[in-house]
């Protein structure tokens, strides 16, 4: 029963701002690739509600290794979202798109949205190279939250300041969950687990 | 050949000649009574395409307006063309469609009526253009407050080239 309840509340959570989204009048206005390349983005935020919880083991259904396991493909529709939405923009307007990755854009929210693009790419990088890094298990983890964390919050801000075709109501909420289950995860798995854990040793 | 995108340099090696100029000229009673010329904004000349036709109108229901004015003395520019392109309900900023051209009025003021602009690219915009002989270019992308907004207002005071 709870376990049907968080998987509803979850599946309504990010699957409603993409309908509203689908329904926005802007659509008819649009190009196929500016209509693709921002869902993609939309589609990618709605990923990054669940992609902290997947291999915390918080998903009733979901043992560990499945949620490792999903979580390593949530990864990589989010680096692929995030490539169809730069080249959607890209195609949809050359000079907008240059102008937001060379950080010269005039809207405020590019740069944000490069800051989610490059630690994103560099956790993709990390997460292909980890068996070749000469880095310990804890430290490629924290490497890797850590940059999760400034990709979150980037992709947040980036969203909530664009006049697009999301509803605003749902893409808040949406960002506030994605905040809330990012630091849930992140706090839980990095800070008190760890915390107890010496303590029960200690002890 | 103008190149849309990287004029940017252009433009800030002008503009500081520009702001150099106005501040060397300061003291001297010659450009005393000039206005501040209109600089160049970001992103402004994004998807411009010059020698956009002179048309009535392009669409119905939204206004582009403002006033075109010299900085040497503050008077009103007659007949000088000003470019002007968004995206609309009829599509994007490149589709040619969106893209004309009206004349300033005996007292500086130009209008054009066109299809309602919608956010595009994050944000609900305009881009205008002054890019002829007699002055130096001018590049405005005026952001509107609200997508809901029916008209949006783009000043423009030139420099003489």
């Amino acid at each position: 029963m709870r376990g049907a309840v968080l998987w509803g509340t979850l599946g309504t959570l990010g699957l409603i701002p993409v309908l509203l989204a689908a329904n926005s009048p802007l659509l008819g206005y649009r190009g196929v690739a500016y209509i693709i390349g921002g869902f993609a983005g939309i589609i990618c935020l709605s990923i990054l509600l669940v992609q902290p919880l997947l291999p915390a083991g918080y998903l009733p259904g979901v043992t560990a290794a499945t949620g490792r396991w999903l979580h390593r493909w949530t990864g990589t529709a989010i680096v692929s979202c995030v490539t169809l939405h730069v080249g959607g923009l890209y195609i949809t307007s050359p000079p907008d798109t240059l102008d937001a990755l060379f950080l010269v854009s005039p809207t405020p929210f590019s740069v944000y949205g490069v800051i989610a693009l490059w630690a994103l790419l560099i956790t993709a990088l990390l997460v292909a190279l980890r068996r070749r890094l000469p880095v310990g298990l804890r430290v490629w983890r924290l490497l890797h939250n850590a940059l999760a964390l400034v990709a979150v919050l980037a992709t947040v801000i980036h969203a909530v300041q664009i006049d697009g075709a999301m509803e605003p109501l749902s893409k808040t909420i949406l960002c506030g969950a994605v905040m809330l289950t990012t630091l849930l995860a992140f706090i839980d798995l990095r800070v008190i687990r760890p915390l107890l854990a010496r303590r029960r040793r200690s002890a | 050949m103008h190149s849309p995108f990287y004029n940017r340099r252009s433009f800030l090696v002008t503009s500081g000649a520009v702001l150099a100029c106005s501040a060397l000229g300061a003291a001297g009673p010659a450009i005393a009574q000039g206005i501040a010329p209109t600089q160049s904004m970001r992103g402004g000349s994004n998807n411009y395409r010059p020698g956009a036709p002179l048309v009535e109108k392009l669409g119905n229901g939204f206004f582009v307006r403002g006033r075109v004015l010299r900085a040497s003395d503050g008077a009103a520019l007659k007949n000088v063309r000003i470019q002007i392109w968004a995206a609309t309900t009829l599509g994007g900023e490149r589709e040619p469609a969106n893209h004309g051209s009206v004349l300033t009025r005996a007292d500086g003021s130009y209008e054009l009526e066109m299809e309602q602009i919608v956010p595009n690219f994050g944000q609900p915009h305009a881009h205008l253009a002054y890019d002829d002989r007699d002055f130096r270019q001018v590049f405005l992308r005026p952001v509107m407050p609200s997508a809901a907004d029916r008209s949006v207002n783009a000043d423009f005071v030139l420099v003489a080239a």
